[in-house]
């Protein structure tokens, strides 16, 4: 048997090779239980933490009274942040965990189209982990973040872009520096959670610490959040704002990828890399 | 391009260099392989054979030279050919929580196989996966990931194959069976073959023709036979140790 050999030279683009790696992160999930239960897990006990301390505060707190929900939706927005950046650099780890980089390199894979498919998975991861932590505040706190509307839309995009350029940056450390650069995933995030302005506006913050806090998209989907929800107002501004910023994050955060992919292949770490 | 538009060196590299650092892995080495050939790349550890078939497969840049695969420059526009070309080595390893039927799949559409489902089929016949298609690759015997890698390798019907220590961690029947079976392929495909390998045995039987490197140079070429001539020897694996010992007396030197 001979297969009809291709000879014209395949697409610089390719969605089949992109759902490749999908159908591949997919085929990884499916198999193991433990991790599509690890996705759920930590945004379910967030809700659950922030809902109880929300009801205590609803007493206790005049700001909070005026919008019970608002730490809820924070704890649910941040997750969608923190989900699509571990989303993107985790689903890379896996490569370098199973030693396949270098296998996936000398296919017509193109690092572009390996970056698209880290960023549908890490939609897909987002949605499977958000989603039931979501669904669970409404019985439970009698909180339906989805009460936002469109807004919430526009707010999920922001972050799961910002979520993107995060991850890609992350994953391009890992591909440089290997597995001591790992905890990047978990941690980098963390980093500028108290510049978002999850649980608190962004004027708590010291005046020379503002501008850093307004330099990150994330910081003006929580500000959004909190004007929809204690004014009752929709800034289509800070959607703009945020979204440009989404722009900039993620041409730093793909050009980071390539650039250390470029290091990668001038070092030979692409063949070794792995546990 | 037309089947009949095979250039006929599959394979040009010309002053080829790869340094890291003060350490020269690759020094100005320059080789071409014919069409349908299988060509060994022999040498010590060091030697600098995983160099070489790394710049070839585009995972490595080089300090210096050119690369030339299947007609196209391969530092420039290496994915108009990467699907033309595959390869296997113990260096990497096929994802051990899917199965084998799950990684060639992906594969197979990585490397645009028409008809992906079928060509498995083909393959886990050929190479006998049937019996373990959908079981963890991990949970698989050496033997039976080595078929599977194989497998792999071979998803895309490759031109040019690159094979780095094809049959080590192999019982010797089972590597018997897997270059019983390269041979069996390179006859059906013409398929161009670059074996690097530490199994004297392996390479007298497969290749016609074998590139000796040392200290990141290719110090001799030819025939298995026209090298032991040559060098005086009994066999192939005598050659290589007057040529390895030779490196190390250089060294002491």
């Amino acid at each position: 048997m001979t297969m009809a050999r291709a000879r014209t030279a395949p697409a610089a683009f390719s969605a089949r090779r992109v759902g490749a790696m999908v159908l591949r992160y997919f085929y990884l999930l499916r198999g193991s239980w433990p991790r599509v239960a690890e996705l759920i897990y930590w945004p379910t006990m967030q809700v659950i933490l922030w809902g109880f301390i929300t009801q205590f505060f609803m007493t206790h707190s005049t700001w909070l009274a005026q919008a019970g929900g608002v730490l809820i939706a924070g704890v649910l927005l941040w997750d969608v942040l923190f989900r699509s950046q571990l989303g993107v650099a985790v689903s890379f780890l896996e490569e370098v965990w199973a030693r396949n980089v270098g296998q996936l390199f000398v296919t017509p894979l193109q690092p572009y189209e390996l970056m698209l498919s880290l960023a549908c998975m890490s939609l897909l991861r987002t949605l499977i982990g958000t989603l039931p932590a979501a669904l669970l505040a409404i019985p439970l706190y009698a909180f339906s973040i989805f009460t936002l509307g469109l807004p919430l839309l526009a707010f999920f995009v922001v972050l799961v872009i910002f979520g993107w350029s995060m991850g890609l940056a992350v994953s391009g450390c890992i591909m440089r520096y290997g597995l001591g650069a790992e905890s990047l995933a978990w941690l980098a995030i963390f980093a500028l959670a108290p510049l978002a302005g999850i649980y608190y506006p962004i004027a708590t913050l010291p005046h020379w610490l503002q501008p850093v806090a307004w330099a990150l998209p994330m910081s003006y989907v929580f500000e959004g959040m909190r004007a929809i929800m204690i004014q009752h107002l929709f800034r289509g501004d800070l959607i703009l704002e945020g979204l440009a910023l989404d722009a900039l994050y993620l041409i730093l955060g793909a050009a980071t990828f390539l650039g250390f992919f470029r290091i990668a292949r001038r070092r030979g770490l692409l063949l070794q890399m792995g546990e | 391009m037309p089947a009949t538009d095979i250039p006929q060196a599959v394979v040009r590299l010309e002053r080829l260099s790869k340094r890291f650092g003060a350490v020269t892995a690759v020094d100005d080495v320059s080789f071409t392989l014919a069409a349908g050939t299988t060509v060994a790349l022999l040498g010590g550890n060091g030697a600098g054979k995983t160099t070489t078939i790394s710049i070839l497969l585009g995972l490595l840049l080089p300090t210096a030279g050119t690369v030339e695969v299947l007609g196209e420059d391969m530092l420039r526009h290496r994915h108009r050919v990467l699907h033309r070309i595959n390869f296997s080595s113990p260096y990497v390893e096929m994802p051990k929580r899917l199965t084998p039927l799950e990684n060639l799949t992906v594969y197979g559409h990585l490397y645009g196989v028409p008809n992906v489902r079928r060509r498995i089929e083909a393959l886990a016949e050929e190479l006998m996966l049937t019996p373990f298609l959908k079981r963890a690759t991990g949970t698989l015997s050496a033997g039976q990931r080595s078929r599977v890698a194989l497998a792999k390798a071979l998803v895309n019907e490759p031109e040019l194959l690159l094979l780095d220590e094809l049959t080590a961690s192999l019982d010797p029947d089972t590597a018997d069976w897997v270059r019983s079976f390269l041979e069996r392929y390179r006859a059906r495909t013409g398929a161009t073959v670059l074996l690097a390998s530490h199994n004297m045995a392996e390479v007298e039987r497969l290749a016609g023709d074998v590139l000796m490197m040392r200290a990141g140079r290719i110090v001799d070429r030819g025939a298995p036979s026209d090298l032991i001539a040559r060098y005086g020897r009994r066999s192939l694996e005598e050659v290589f140790l007057d040529i390895a010992r030779a490196a190390s007396e250089e060294a002491a030197e």
